[in-house]
Parts: structure tokens; C-alpha cells; sequence
């Protein structure tokens, strides 16, 4: 079978872009993956759009994307499974070309989040949860990612200090990439005086709403090695994908996400590595909480470890393996539905060398762990260079 | 009259609605499937082991344990006047579910301890003017009114 390969990738600035519709925002990154790639539109056969509709005045965008990138009359689709809906496209994208449906497709993960006030992107993402039986307590996202948080302090000892050096970590990073939305370090003692959320979670545990786009192109190998004559080509080998209980409820536990560690187990199989084998990593950061649980979760670490793991450094670079060098979603923001894409593009741009002051020396090895909701829906990519 | 449950209904209509009606009597149900018995909470009119569709209602104590809580300071609309209140996750002693509300006032935000017994009670908001009911999470030996008719 034949593999798939990534020939462009495209990113707009994230955070609070009044200046812009959510078709100019996509418009950014499409661009800049189309000349990354060097084809042009007539060459894509499709393009799916992840994206959330309900942060959308305007319906149905795939319409609105497609006609405002001149990518119509070929056929379009949307993905939605809430903060995972950027790889659902990618995982769709995937399938389009294993398929043999299309050959080049174009992924766009697009989101304008800020156009409604926090308190309805509270309910709207509380309502993530079982509506009929939880939101009428009101359930918020930090209040559910908190829920995790404390039982894991009373499992494993880990204390709400380590989750807040993943905000510092992250801002590190967040500080060297242009299109973050907060490029600015932050220290301990800053992270510690913020406003608490949702108890244990203070407002820098918590990844910041935002829009934003970002834009991969996926192609056949055939396609792949004929166009990227000058740049490596980095690979999908692993596209795995789980599924777990919509409530708290009925959750085996809650100190773990289980589709995050099956997605974890089935793509590296898929692509015949181990956890020690991935130079760097992009992780759901939504809150501090959920990177610990995804050092975890992904077997960088034993379980119960995640807090040593940050603690000890090991997720900087230079330690065992680096995550969220970006950024993550803490500091570079997260317009849902473009952080899966721009997770993917993040790793291609690390593993062709491209990444700058934050380069992960020698990085052949990626991996992006995109979830959806509090891991109702979970996605793992394992990507190589040749 | 499943709109009756919680301040903010967002699910109005359920093959379960007379739960609500229990809990303003002062009962906390949960199903049984009428084929295998398989016992669930929250209710379900279809069982998840076997596919039945025929189920009774079974009365719960509301003894729990508590799995897990937040105190949650930044609310979504409809329920700013109530910030801050604080979230219980509990293990029920009855059957293995797990149920999810508010601490009440019986339990001091400074005892609130993972792993501590508490007792799930049925609660009418008294300050709404239309039937509002909910249940609570409160200190084990709390009492509360329940109606015969049910």
C-alpha cells in the first residue's frame, strides 16, 4: 500500500484576530502551504475543513472556505469532533488518498473562537459533557479538566506547582514562534498569582481561546517524491484514532485519558516505533493537567510520573523527549479547529530542520496526540523523515 | 416533566422523564433492564448490555464515596449568581456508578476530602418559581422529606 506523504504546510498567526473572517484567516495558511508545496490550486483533487461550527455565525463553511480559496468545483467536506477536529481532517485527508479516491488534498483546520464572550465559550464547551446529566451543574471544560487534575494529585502525589512548569515550559517556547499568541515568557511565581478557574486550575494552566489557521497538504508517494525535489518529504506512518465514554460517569478512572493511551499504542504499532523512539512531540496542552496525563498517556513516561517528568526538564529539548516546542496550546493558543493542523505542521517543520531557535537537533521522529473534548475523541499521528 | 431537573435544562425530553418526578418526592432512581438487570445511573430506557428496551425503576440509597472534585470559579452562562460552587464526583455505594452535583452547605469547603462518605439528597430550588429540582451531595446522616405517592 501506498505511503502518504506531506508536501506543504501553511500556518497563520494565531490569537485575537479581529482583523479578519474566518475565510481570510484559512485564506493565510492555504497560501502559504500552496507555495511551501510550489503547486498550484488546479493540482489539489479535494480539501476538508476542521473546523467547529458552532463558534460560527456563518453555516456550513466548507462553502464559504472553498469559494474564498478558489478551490471549487472539487469536492469539500467538514470534520467535527470538537478540539480533535483538525485531525479528524487530517485522518480523513489520509484515508481520501489511501482510498485512491484523490491523490493531493488540502487540509485546512480554521476556527474564530473570540467572537463570543468567555462565558458562552464556557457553556459551549461545558456542554462537551453529558448535557442531560451534567451540564446543569455547570460543568465548565477547566472544571472537568480539574476533575482529572485532582484525582491525580491524590493518586500519584503530583503536585499543582508541576502542572503550572508545563505553563512555563510552554510560554518558554511560545516566546520563539512568530505565530504564537502569547510570545512571552512567564515564571512560577507569575502562574502562581492568577485568578483560580476551577480549583485546582489558575488561569495559566488554562490554554488561551483563539482563532487561527493552519493548512497541510497531503499527497500519493508517487505525487510526494515527484514534487519534493528539494525538501524532504516527511511521511505519515502512524494514523491512529480512539473513542471513550462522552461522561465522567462512566470513565474507567480519572487520572487517565483511555483514548489517548489506545490511539498511543495503535500508531506506534502502526509505524513500528516505541515511545523512546519520538525525537519530539506535539501534545493536547489544553490545560496542564492533560500534557501531564499525555507524557503519560503516550509512554514517555510511567504512569504516575508525568509531574517528575516536567519537574526533571525532560519534555524541554535537550531532555528525554521535548514536547510542545511551539508553545503548545497554552501559549501559541488553540482555535480548535486549527490545532490539529498546526500540531502536524509544527512536527514537519521540525523534522525537515526548519524550526529555528526552537530546532530539535537531528528530530527523524515525530508525533502530534490531538484530543477531543476530555478525550472522547483521541488522535495520534507518528510522522518520519526519510 | 424532565424540564423540572436542574436550574438549567438543556434535555427536556427523555424515555426517563418521571426520574424528575421521583426526585421532587424525594427519591433517587435509578434503572433496572427488565430482561438481564442490569442496573445503570444515570437512568437508561435501553440497557447497555444487552440492547433491551424495557426497564423499572429502582430506588437508590445515595450513599457515595468521594472519586474526585473542583471548585468551579468561572461560570458559563446561566449560572454566574450561583459562582462559586463546587462540583462532587462520587462513587455510589449501591450499584457501580458514579454521580455527579454540588456540595451542599452540610459540607464545609475546608472538610471536603477525596474519598469521604457523603449522601446524595434531593433538593427543589425554593427561590425559582416554576419546579426547579436537583440533588445535592451532603454529610451521611442528612434527612430530608419524601412523599408516600411515589
Amino acid at each position: 500500500m501506498s505511503k502518504v506523504g506531506i508536501i506543504g504546510i501553511g500556518h497563520g498567526v494565531f490569537g485575537r484576530r479581529s482583523d479578519a473572517t474566518v475565510q481570510e484567516l484559512a485564506f493565510e495558511a492555504f497560501r502559504s502551504a500552496l507555495k511551501d508545496a510550489g503547486i498550484e490550486r488546479k493540482d489539489l483533487d479535494a480539501s476538508v475543513i476542521g473546523s467547529v461550527p458552532e463558534y460560527h455565525k456563518q453555516r456550513s463553511l466548507p462553502g464559504v472556505v472553498t469559494e474564498y480559496l478558489g478551490l471549487q468545483p472539487k469536492p469539500t467536506w467538514l470534520t467535527e469532533v470538537a478540539c480533535a477536529s483538525g485531525s479528524a481532517a487530517m485522518r480523513t485527508g489520509w484515508m481520501a488518498i489511501k482510498s485512491g479516491a484523490h491523490n493531493i488534498v488540502a487540509i485546512i483546520g480554521c476556527q474564530k473562537m473570540t467572537e463570543l464572550e468567555t462565558p458562552e465559550i464556557l457553556a459551549l464547551m461545558g456542554r462537551v459533557g453529558e448535557v442531560q446529566w451534567e451540564s446543569i451543574y455547570g460543568t465548565t471544560f477547566p472544571g472537568y479538566y480539574a476533575l482529572f487534575a485532582h484525582r491525580h494529585m491524590h493518586e500519584f502525589g503530583t503536585t499543582h506547582d508541576q502542572m503550572l512548569q508545563v505553563a512555563v515550559k510552554n510560554h518558554f517556547y511560545g516566546a520563539k514562534n512568530k505565530y504564537a499568541f502569547f510570545q512571552k515568557e512567564i515564571t512560577l511565581e507569575k502562574a502562581r498569582d492568577s485568578e483560580t478557574v476551577a480549583s485546582p486550575l489558575q488561569v495559566f494552566d488554562c490554554c488561551v481561546n483563539a482563532d487561527g489557521a493552519a493548512c497541510v497538504i497531503l499527497a500519493t508517494e508517487d505525487h510526494a517524491k515527484a514534487l519534493c525535489k528539494n525538501k524532504p518529504i516527511v511521511w505519515l506512518d502512524g494514523m491512529a484514532s480512539a473513542t471513550a465514554s462522552m461522561s465522567v460517569l462512566r470513565r474507567p478512572n480519572l487520572y487517565s485519558i483511555p483514548s489517548a493511551e489506545l490511539a498511543g499504542a495503535q500508531a506506534y504499532e502502526m509505524a513500528g516505533v516505541k515511545p523512546s523512539d519520538i525525537n519530539v512531540a506535539e501534545v493536547h496542552d489544553c490545560f496542564t493537567i492533560a500534557e501531564i496525563m499525555a507524557y503519560e498517556n503516550l509512554g514517555f513516561c510511567k504512569k504516575g510520573e508525568g509531574g517528575k517528568f516536567i519537574q526533571e526538564r525532560q519534555s524541554y529539548i535537550g531532555g528525554k523527549t521535548p514536547v510542545n516546542v511551539d508553545g503548545g496550546l497554552k501559549a501559541k493558543g488553540h482555535p480548535i479547529g486549527a490545532t490539529g493542523v498546526s500540531m502536524t505542521a509544527e512536527i514537519t517543520k521540525q523534522l525537515r530542520g526548519e524550526a529555528g531557535e526552537r530546532q530539535v537537533p537531528n528530530a527523524r521522529i515525530g508525533l502530534t496526540h490531538n484530543v477531543g473534548g476530555i478525550g472522547q475523541y483521541t488522535f495520534v499521528q507518528i510522522l518520519r523523515r526519510d | 416533566m424532565f424540564k423540572w431537573f436542574g436550574k438549567v435544562n438543556f434535555s427536556p425530553y427523555t424515555k426517563v422523564a418521571d426520574f424528575a418526578q421521583f426526585l421532587k418526592d424525594g427519591y433517587l432512581m435509578g434503572t433496572k433492564c427488565k430482561k438481564c438487570g442490569a442496573k445503570s445511573f444515570p437512568p437508561r430506557a435501553d440497557c447497555g448490555v444487552c440492547m433491551h428496551d424495557e426497564f423499572e425503576f429502582i430506588e437508590l440509597t445515595g450513599a457515595g464515596t468521594l472519586h474526585t472534585y473542583t471548585k468551579i470559579e468561572a461560570a458559563p452562562t446561566g449560572f454566574e449568581t450561583l459562582a462559586p460552587y463546587i462540583v462532587g464526583l462520587i462513587d455510589l455505594d449501591d450499584i457501580p456508578c458514579r454521580l455527579l452535583a454540588w456540595i451542599g452547605d452540610t459540607i464545609k469547603e475546608d472538610e471536603i476530602k477525596i474519598g469521604m462518605k457523603v449522601q446524595v439528597v434531593p433538593k427543589v430550588f425554593d427561590e425559582l418559581e416554576n419546579i426547579k429540582v436537583y440533588y445535592c451531595l451532603e454529610k451521611p446522616g442528612t434527612t430530608w422529606g419524601k412523599t408516600k405517592s411515589s
